[in-house]
């Protein structure tokens, strides 16, 4: 490189700091790209998926010195403090096309992503937000959306572009929000509130896109689509199933009544490659969920990690990690983005530890199959694997008149909470659960059969719980941490090599990352989302939430 | 299971799609979704919609609208339906006839506006009665025989299995406290419990510790992770020890540990066996 090109590259990156080029406003689109550090920005902290943090004050020496920095519990629903006056009372900001009889937000329980950007925390539980202060937990503003209904199961963040915020809500709605004063700039209906669909994804903004899902119980068709962050105008949509008679995957199904009945919703958000434009997400399951019988074929593309246009919506190539589901097991994970050597040369990979107890890994540029790996134990309902590394299903371990014995148990050898993964450690982190449950057909005929319905569900025992490290390119298993109790939910990776999660015995833990080794813990009860880490003056944060109440620990 | 804890209880709650209840301050909460919130015709137009659905439709749709042996789709989770209000939406397609997405067609059938809206209430009616995540109005239940294996199979898989710990004497009452065959092989399968959903064991979970200095406590399992492990000894004495000190010995004895290792060992059809022997005791 010449002297005068790298003055040129320092000249442009500066240019790209300087607060003029993020023309002083909240979050300047560009940050969005950065690696995951002392900002969480969206979903997953980043693009990639990792959850890994640039962070190492804490690491496996320092962890121990943690402290409890402040604690704050939430309160939500409609604005009680009308009338009342006084200084103390937090602004509330009331949106919504609710009539006021379904009053709802109450039961405060955090299952999503916070935001952080310049130290405020942004919150959502299912028709709240809450701005907070990230240095004491004090609430600037709160919007409460009055709700018409849907179902209220929980919400998975807010995404933050510029100055706005975005958020769904139960009742189908895209929200956009002023970051600095909670005041509501527009609504748009997301999905047929008529039509059962529930809202709970966090929205993912990249570039002039603001990337949506939504949810629905009732064999109505999954989605992924596209608005303007300026004016909430829709610019795509991709549906997961064939809704024409010409859209491809017609053939994994008997007819386009059943297809376009078929689900595949998207219900958790997915990671996102600037190099190629590819936003890659996995799809819920297959509906009828219990009944193979009606719907012959594989179904695409349900349980499927797809990968699309971020401009056009348009699938590029996608993976069916679940073929022909009968176990309600949607492969909504969040797939993880990362670079690693194969065969001495640099691959651009993604991967994905998939409900139904399979792990994946796959070029992401192309989709070419690369490994399927069984990661739960005891995954007991699959037959051999396909050339193309699809796994076939085993109709026997379908719900059975006298009952199929079948591992996982419906919620799966993992569930939505994020996995992590380290470019330290080159591991891929999970949960492992391993129950069994007795699955009955209660609904014979095969034409009356709907949505989840049509079967019983007894849950037998488990054979353990585990947080196990992955190498991702081999599926082998690095270390096996045995959790005494039933394990818990999502995962944080750190440079300081620790990990972070719940036990799901009431303890929030951090692990040796490169042994699986307890190092230090916190009787909090079973932390409900995702632990984040940020820093606030210079210094590790740990920020986490126990259904209603936020808990920050800092090392100082 | 993961009832009693809270993060695991909320993937429990999202794969039963069971919201936790919103208007636990407020009492009552209405239902989620439009189909089953809003008012319901009056029982007079319902009873006629009733009335013109057997006479027209049912041949085609079902007598529970979920669909006909002779190729009419089912109406409950009909898009159209749901977005109907008063059949404005029902009544072309019912007197002017269709093309299904299913590839067949529907006939017109002419019949007064009236008659369609009555029909229309009817059909909503049904849709206002679906319970949760695509479960249809709770209708007869169906009797189905879980009781399909072979008892002399049976009898052998449980002299070679299951006689090391259990004599068939042993097993006689079960049938009496478990008449449905579905709680007695689900009761055996899991080795024990109290009820058909929860399996919560019948006898405690026991511990016993011993501590660095040799002293042994024994009592009913309280609280066991990485960090604490407590007890209540027999008397009600409650114990607890931090398991920092490796020397701390701590040894869980779950009663249904033996039933819990051979789950992957269990072919569905052994199952069904056992299940059949057991029922003929």
């Amino acid at each position: 490189m010449t002297s005068r090109r790298l003055f040129l590259s320092v000249a442009l990156s500066a240019l790209a700091l300087s607060p003029a080029a993020a023309e002083d406003v909240v979050l300047a689109p560009s940050v969005l790209r950065k690696p995951l550090a002392g900002s969480w920005t969206s979903y997953s902290g980043d693009y990639t998926g990792r959850r890994y943090s640039a962070l190492d004050q804490v690491n496996q020496q320092t962890v121990k010195h943690l402290t409890l920095a402040w604690t704050a519990e939430l309160t939500g629903g409609p604005d009680k403090s009308f009338g009342r006056g006084g200084a103390s009372s937090t602004p509330v900001i009331t949106g919504g096309e609710g009539s006021g009889e379904f009053t709802s937000g109450h039961n405060v329980n955090v299952k999503g992503s916070i935001l952080v950007v310049d130290d405020i925390l942004y919150v959502t539980s299912p028709d709240n937000v809450w701005a907070m202060d990230a240095r004491d937990g004090t609430v600037l503003w709160r919007y409460f959306w009055e709700t018409r209904g849907g179902t209220h199961i929980g919400n998975r963040g807010a995404a933050i572009w510029n100055n706005y915020l975005f958020f769904e809500t139960p009742d189908d709605y895209l929200v956009s929000l002023d970051a600095r004063t909670g005041k509501e700039r527009w609504h748009v209906e997301i999905a047929d509130f008529e039509q059962q669909y529930f809202s709970t994804p966090a929205p993912i903004v990249v570039d002039n896109h603001v990337l949506v899902g939504t949810g629905n119980d009732l064999d109505s068709p999954g989605f992924l689509q596209s608005f303007d962050p300026e004016t909430g105008k829709r610019q795509w949509i991709t549906y997961s199933v064939p809704m024409k008679a010409d859209d491809p995957g017609l053939e994994t199904w008997p007819n386009l009544d059943t297809a376009s009945h078929g689900g595949g919703q998207v219900w958790i958000p997915g990671s996102y490659d600037p190099e190629t434009r590819l936003y890659i997400y996995g799809t819920g399951n297959p509906t009828p969920g219990y009944t193979g019988a009606p719907r012959p074929g594989d179904n695409l593309f349900t349980c499927t990690l797809m990968a699309v246009d971020i401009d056009t919506g348009k699938l590029k190539w996608y993976f069916q990690t679940s073929a022909h589901d009968t176990h309600d097991w949607d492969s909504a994970q969040t797939p993880v983005l990362y670079d690693a050597k194969i065969d001495g040369k640099m691959r651009k990979l993604v991967s994905t530890a998939a409900r139904n107890g399979y792990f994946y890994t796959l070029d992401r540029v192309t989709g070419e199959h690369l490994l399927t790996k069984k990661f739960g134990t005891y995954t007991n309902w699959s037959l051999e694997t396909r050339p193309t590394g699809v796994v076939e299903p085993n109709p026997e371990k379908e719900a059975t008149i006298p009952g199929a014995l079948v591992s996982p148990v419906e919620g799966g050898v993992v569930n939505w909470p994020p996995p992590a993964y380290s470019p330290v450690t080159g591991l891929f982190y999970t949960h492992e659960k391993n129950g069994f449950n007795m699955l009955y057909l209660t609904e014979p005929d095969p034409r009356g059969s709907m949505g989840l319905g049509g079967k019983e569900r007894v849950q037998i025992g488990s054979l353990g719980d585990y947080l196990i490290a992955l190498d991702p390119l081999t599926g082998e298993t690095q270390w096996r941490h045995e959790w005494p109790g039933r394990g818990g939910g999502g995962l944080l990776a750190t440079a300081g090599n620790v990990l972070f999660t719940g036990d799901g015995s009431g303890n929030l833990v951090a692990v040796d990352a490169t042994n699986g080794k307890p190092l230090w813990h916190s009787r909090i009860g079973d932390p409900s989302n995702a632990v984040q880490t940020h820093l606030v003056d210079g210094k590790q944060h740990l920020l986490v939430a126990v259904r209603d109440r936020l808990y920050d620990y800092v090392l100082y | 299971m993961r009832a009693k804890i809270a993060w695991s209880a909320g993937i429990w709650l999202l794969a039963l799609g069971l919201a936790p209840s919103a208007g636990a301050q407020g009492g009552k909460k209405p239902p989620d979704f439009p189909a089953q919130q809003r008012a319901l015709a009056d029982a007079a137009t319902i009873a006629r919609g009733e009335q013109i659905y057997t006479a027209n439709c049912r041949f085609c749709h079902g007598a529970d609208l979920r669909g006909g042996d002779s190729g009419g789709p089912n109406l409950l989770r009909s898009r159209l339906v749901f977005n109907d209000k008063e059949g404005e939406l029902i009544a072309p397609i019912v007197t002017q006839g269709s093309q299904t997405a299913g590839g067949g067609m529907m006939p017109p059938i002419p019949m007064p506006s009236e008659d369609v809206k009555a029909l229309a209430a009817y059909l909503h009616s049904v849709q206002a009665s679906m319970r949760g995540q695509g479960n249809p109005p709770a209708g007869e239940e169906k009797v189905l025989n879980v009781l399909v294996g072979d008892a002399s199979a049976g009898k052998a898989y449980f002299k070679k299995t299951c006689s090391s710990c259990h004599s068939a004497g042993d097993m006689k009452g079960l049938t009496e406290k478990f008449p449905e065959a579905m709680d007695l092989q689900n009761y055996w399968v899991r080795g024990g419990g109290d009820s058909r959903r929860t399996g919560k064991p019948e006898t405690p979970t026991t511990v016993t510790v011993k501590t660095p200095a040799g002293k042994t406590f024994k009592g009913d399992l309280v609280r066991y992770d990485d960090f604490i492990v407590s007890l209540r000894e027999a008397d009600g004495t409650y114990r607890s020890f931090s398991r920092g000190d490796e020397a701390l010995k701590v040894k869980i004895d779950d009663p249904r540990q033996a039933h819990l290792q051979l789950l992957p060992k269990y072919s569905d059809k052994d199952i069904h066996d056992v299940t059949a022997y057991l029922a003929s005791l």
